[in-house]
């Protein structure tokens, strides 16, 4: 097995807000491999952001150690900033800089310099190469902080929360650009919250929750651990408690999310005949019905308890 | 490593001085506003082609150096608290060419400006000699970098916009109209113009107000251009130690005592003048003298 690009182990990291100390990680190891597309996949608050900022050199662990193509982020300086791009999750430039102008500048500071003409091109911005940062849409803006990520070609791409925010069509021309990284062999580390961006983008996905990896492995894997359930969520007219639907043939679990019943089914149809049957005969009403093969959502849910969005 | 450093100073420069170029604010504060004081105040205080004119052009000059202290603080601030400061983080450039690369900035833009503020009193306004150009240079050029120090200090330890307007609000009055900028500092009591001199506004007012009006040479600005220069050292350390590039890396308060030691060169300075030096009295008798060029006349005896 080759040495891993990125290895992190046992990271903990606090913070001290008003007084209190909230432990955003702790104690998170994992490796990732050259060319790997690997993901943090977690809610708001898991430790995803903090994990990715200390690989990136910008926050110092209280514990435990991360290196990043063989360096210590936060002491390798200039030489390890080379190495590698990075989308954050919160940033800006300046109002009146053109595109052409941003990605020109940020590839002066490099070494190694990617053709500023052939990203534009890649990234779309080609029409837009003139136009201020102000002028842009939340689209455009996140197509251009993933072409100056690649400005100085690096070996590790950091991507926290590429997609959070932007409306699904963009959302899906951000996926079209990380497929592209992975074809090319990029090694991409990605945190998310977005289940379909785990499952569509990364080789590995990491679940962390409360700043700890709580399974690890391909998104087809995570899949199959799970119980291999088909998830049905239901609404009804009038709520139900929860002990009478996981009594429903075929149901393996049963919770109730604001108002929203998720059922775990090993036997979707007769569980879908007997909801029926059992509403009917209360003189309740289903308001709605969807059904979901397994998905990391599942498995998040099987693993914490609760949704991703929660 | 240093021609990397370099190299990151000057590109940052340059964008720096377009973005500049770029924001009408900037244009107003630093080009159209200290114009529009200068013909106001030659208008209402000089007399046609009096040696007024030219004092006026060294309090106006002052102002125009003085504003980069203003704009480099609201600039790192902006910039810090809007994430701009984070996505340079991520680059290989450090706090040293962020800091001098505004420092540089600033200073090619308020040359041309000191320059047009030369230009329009000599010609538009009949000044009527170039007062000394190399002093009024030397002044210019450390001063403007001194100023831009002081700003990035200040930017340094606030923690907000609103904080920072506040502070800036504050040490801006008092450099103005404490340091002869506005009201010639030989109009103050004694007492008020022996504290001036712990102000480093002073000794860039002063200086420029009697380079401009030739009556001060090269070497008698050395004292000036020296405690500037001072100022400009410490204070650029100080702003490189206290730099954040996160808009969440709050400044611990005692941090904040750093800023006294900026003031350090200042305070020497004003010892020293207040006990052996001879400022206080060449501002005097400058001042008189100019006073009385612009006397009338003594009436002339009745027989």
């Amino acid at each position: 097995m080759p040495e891993p690009i990125i290895a992190v182990e046992g990271l903990f990291k606090s913070y001290n807000s008003n007084g209190v100390t909230v432990e955003a990680v702790r104690g998170l190891s994992f490796a990732v491999q050259e060319g790997e597309v690997f993901g943090l996949l977690g809610p708001n608050g898991a430790g995803k952001t903090t994990t990715v900022e200390i690989l990136e050199g910008m926050r110092t662990p209280d514990r435990g150690t991360a290196r990043v193509c063989g360096l210590d982020p936060e002491k390798a300086g200039a030489e390890f900033k080379q190495k590698i791009g990075a989308v954050l999750q919160s940033t800006s430039l300046p109002d009146k800089l053109r595109v052409k102008e941003a990605l020109d500048l940020f590839a002066n500071f490099y070494t190694s310099r990617a053709d500023t003409e052939s990203l534009l091109k890649r990234f779309q911005l080609e029409e837009k190469r003139n136009a201020f940062y102000s002028h842009l849409s939340g689209g455009q803006k996140q197509r251009l902080a993933l072409a100056m990520a690649l400005v100085n070609n690096p070996q590790v791409v950091f991507l926290d929360e590429p997609t959070a925010g932007l409306d699904p069509q963009v959302r899906r021309e951000i996926y079209d650009i990380i497929a592209e990284l992975r074809k090319d062999k990029k090694t991409v580390l990605i945190t998310t919250h977005y289940i379909e961006e785990a499952e569509r983008l990364c080789d590995r996905v990491a679940i962390v929750d409360y700043g700890r990896i709580i399974k690890t492995g391909s998104p087809r894997e995570l899949k199959h651990s799970s119980a291999g359930t088909t998830r049905i969520e239901v609404r009804l007219a009038r709520p139900l408690t929860n002990g009478v639907l996981s009594t429903l043939e075929g149901v393996a679990d049963c919770r109730d999310f604001d108002g929203t019943y998720v059922l775990h089914s090993t036997l979707p149809p007769r569980t879908i005949v007997a909801l029926v049957k059992h509403l009917e005969a209360e003189n309740n009403e289903l308001q709605s019905l969807e059904m979901f093969s397994p998905s990391l959502e599942d498995v998040f849910i099987e693993l914490t308890g609760r949704r991703l969005r929660d | 490593m240093a021609s990397h450093v370099v190299a990151n100073t000057w590109t940052l420069t340059k964008i720096r001085v377009l973005l500049a170029m770029r924001n009408r604010t900037f244009l107003f504060f630093s080009l159209f506003m200290p114009l529009g004081f200068l013909f106001f105040f030659v208008m209402v205080f000089s007399k046609g082609d009096s040696p007024w004119t030219a004092f006026i052009l060294g309090s106006i000059l002052t102002m125009t150096v003085m504003g980069s202290f203003w704009g480099l603080s609201v600039q790192l601030v902006t910039f810090r608290e809007t994430g701009i400061l984070r996505r340079f983080r991520l680059a290989p450039v450090g706090a040293g060419p962020m800091l001098a690369s505004s420092i540089l900035a600033n200073y090619i833009l308020v040359v041309p400006s000191a320059a047009i503020e030369i230009l329009v009193t000599k010609w538009v306004l009949h000044m009527q000699s170039w007062g000394n150009l190399w002093a009024m240079f030397l002044l210019i050029t450390v001063g403007s970098a001194a100023f831009s120090a002081f700003g990035l200090i200040v930017a340094s330890v606030t923690n907000t916009m609103q904080e920072t307007q506040v502070i800036n609000q504050i040490i801006w009055t008092a450099f103005l109209f404490l340091s002869g900028a506005t009201v010639p500092l030989a109009r103050f009591p004694h007492w008020i113009q022996g504290a001036s001199l712990f102000i480093p506004a002073t000794y860039l007012a002063t200086g420029l107000q009697f380079a401009a009006t030739n009556l001060a040479t090269l070497g008698e600005i050395a004292t000036d251009f020296a405690a500037l220069a001072l100022g400009l050292v410490v204070a650029f350390e100080i702003s490189r130690q206290l730099f954040r590039w996160e808009p969440e890396a709050k400044v611990p308060g005692r941090a904040k005592l750093w800023v006294l030691a900026a003031l350090i060169p200042f305070v020497a300075f004003g010892i020293y003048e207040n006990v052996a030096g001879h400022r206080l009295n060449r501002v005097r008798q400058d001042f008189q003298m100019l006073d009385s060029r612009d006397a009338p006349a003594p009436p002339s005896d009745v027989h």
